[in-house]
């Protein structure tokens, strides 16, 4: 276990790091993520003003649609990212587990009179559950009521009796979804799901931290703390895609100010040869000068490689570029790679 | 946590076992447990000669990277080439296929100094 955000976490579960992230590739893996925050946002105005406070474009969102987003401060920078879910009548907002109050007192602060922003963190569950087989298992237990849902909606479906709110979203590159319910259900929902997939012949198991971050990594998904973060833009991290232009949002101008500049440095994926890239190693150029830093970096399962995410000098982001890491004092070879190691499943 | 009793161990968990006139060395089972998933493994060049106690690899987890030490002085004579194909090897078998190097010792009295299988068992305890 493991001191995360206030919460104690399972790094690994008894089945191995490396096989919970096989399992969740070819299977199901539930993922015990109550750490997550959850903001809901309503009242009138309430639209506008999650629009010109989030990055990404959402007033074209329908309801029960789920979208990406950054939550970015004046200078551009990430404060954090975002699952928005469009609710009849409210914004469901997903949060970071080490950001939740932090978000939460951002929304408060501005919102206008009349808007109201409520966490709901405490009461709320989240259990995410990832993989090939997901569809097939939830269906089975809620009445056929999931795999009718597209991809980034959500629906409100009941698990045996448990009052769901089904987003079919996640953090692995796998189908599924992330379950959100009463926190007094916890325990029965979690020995359910396991037992029901066991039952039916559907490999199912417990996936720790270790795991959630090498599926999240090889899909090509950011961590807070890593490849975005408040000493982080959004631009520099690759986020432009997650940045609507055409809208006012806090961050905008300072973006556009970064884009006339240009980028000091920007985010690539390397793979590695000799040995495991870690977060805060060094990478030089062939010649020896120091280029930039390993944000995360670790063994990827599913591809088979030694890879890591890393800040470079902009001359140093094309594929194939060769760079040098520095592992416990030695450089080793690396070349820059095409993102994601893995394509998530919803852009197959 | 399985002991090979015929091995002696240093408390940063690596144990060394007589083989002819050479040592085998590797981590124990209780070392390999507490790592979790081994993920790869740097081991030293044939030839090579170390002091006991000096870094002879690295072995790297799904969770970190871990020096690894020479539990008596010696040359190396072979490295288990298996583990850079499938460095979980370490995990599925320590004392076995898990091996790591095999070395001349220099000093033959330093596996007096080194723990038995039942003071090992007992230091490995109190982690």
């Amino acid at each position: 276990m493991a001191p995360f955000a206030g919460y104690d976490m399972p790094i690994s579960y008894p089945t191995g790091a490396v096989e919970e992230h096989l399992v969740t590739r070819r299977a199901v893996g539930l993922f015990d993520i109550d750490h997550m925050g959850q903001i809901e946002v309503s009242g009138p105005g309430a639209d506008e003003f999650v629009s010109s406070t989030v990055s990404a474009r959402i007033l074209d969102m329908k309801d029960r649609d789920a979208r990406y987003s950054l939550l970015l401060d004046e200078q551009g920078l990430v404060l954090d990212d975002l699952f928005v879910y469009r609710l009849p009548g409210r914004w469901w907002i997903v949060v970071n587990a080490s950001n939740r109050q932090a978000d939460y007192d951002w929304f408060k602060r501005r919102a206008p009179a009349g808007v109201k922003v409520v966490d709901h963190s405490e009461a709320t569950y989240m259990i995410a559950v990832q993989g090939p087989r997901v569809l097939e298992l939830l269906d089975q237990v809620s009445g056929g009521a999931v795999s009718v849902l597209p991809r980034f909606t959500s629906g409100d479906i009941s698990i045996r009796g448990i009052p769901v709110l089904f987003g079919r979203t996640g953090y692995t590159g796998e189908d599924g979804g992330e379950l959100f319910f009463p926190a007094e259900r916890a325990v029965e929902l979690w020995e359910l799901l396991l037992a029901e997939g066991e039952k039916r012949g559907i490999e199912t198991k417990a996936i720790g931290l270790a795991a959630r971050d090498s599926l999240r990594f090889e899909a090509g998904m950011p961590l807070h703390g890593h490849e975005i973060s408040p000493a982080i833009n959004a631009l520099e991290a690759g986020f432009k895609w997650a940045c609507d232009f055409e809208k006012d949002f806090v961050g905008r101008p300072a973006l556009e100010k970064i884009q006339v500049e240009g980028l000091k440095r920007r985010l690539v994926g390397i793979e590695v040869a000799g040995g495991v890239p870690r977060e805060g190693y060094e990478l030089r150029s062939e010649a020896g000068a120091p280029i930039g830093q390993c944000v995360a970096g670790m063994f990827c399962p599913t591809v088979k490689k030694y890879a890591a995410n890393a800040f470079v000098l902009p001359e140093f982001v094309k594929a194939g570029t060769k760079l040098k890491v520095m592992i416990h004092g030695n450089p080793k070879d690396a070349v820059v790679v095409k993102r994601p190691l893995y394509v998530p499943a919803y852009r197959r | 946590m399985t002991i090979d009793k015929n091995a002696r161990y240093r408390t940063s968990h690596e144990y060394a076992r007589r083989d002819g006139a050479s040592i085998v060395t590797g981590i124990s089972d209780h070392a390999q447990d507490s790592l979790g998933d081994i993920v790869f493994v740097e081991l030293p060049a044939v030839g090579k000669a170390l002091r006991q106690g000096e870094a002879f690899g690295v072995v790297e987890s799904v969770k970190a990277a871990s020096d690894l030490y020479m539990p008596m002085s010696g040359t190396i004579t072979e490295v288990n080439a298996a583990l850079q194909g499938d460095p979980a090897l370490i995990n599925k078998d320590p004392y076995g296929a898990g091996w790591m190097i095999k070395f001349t010792p220099s000093n033959a009295s330093e596996w007096d100094g080194l723990l038995d299988a039942a003071a090992y068992e007992k230091e490995a305890g109190k982690e």
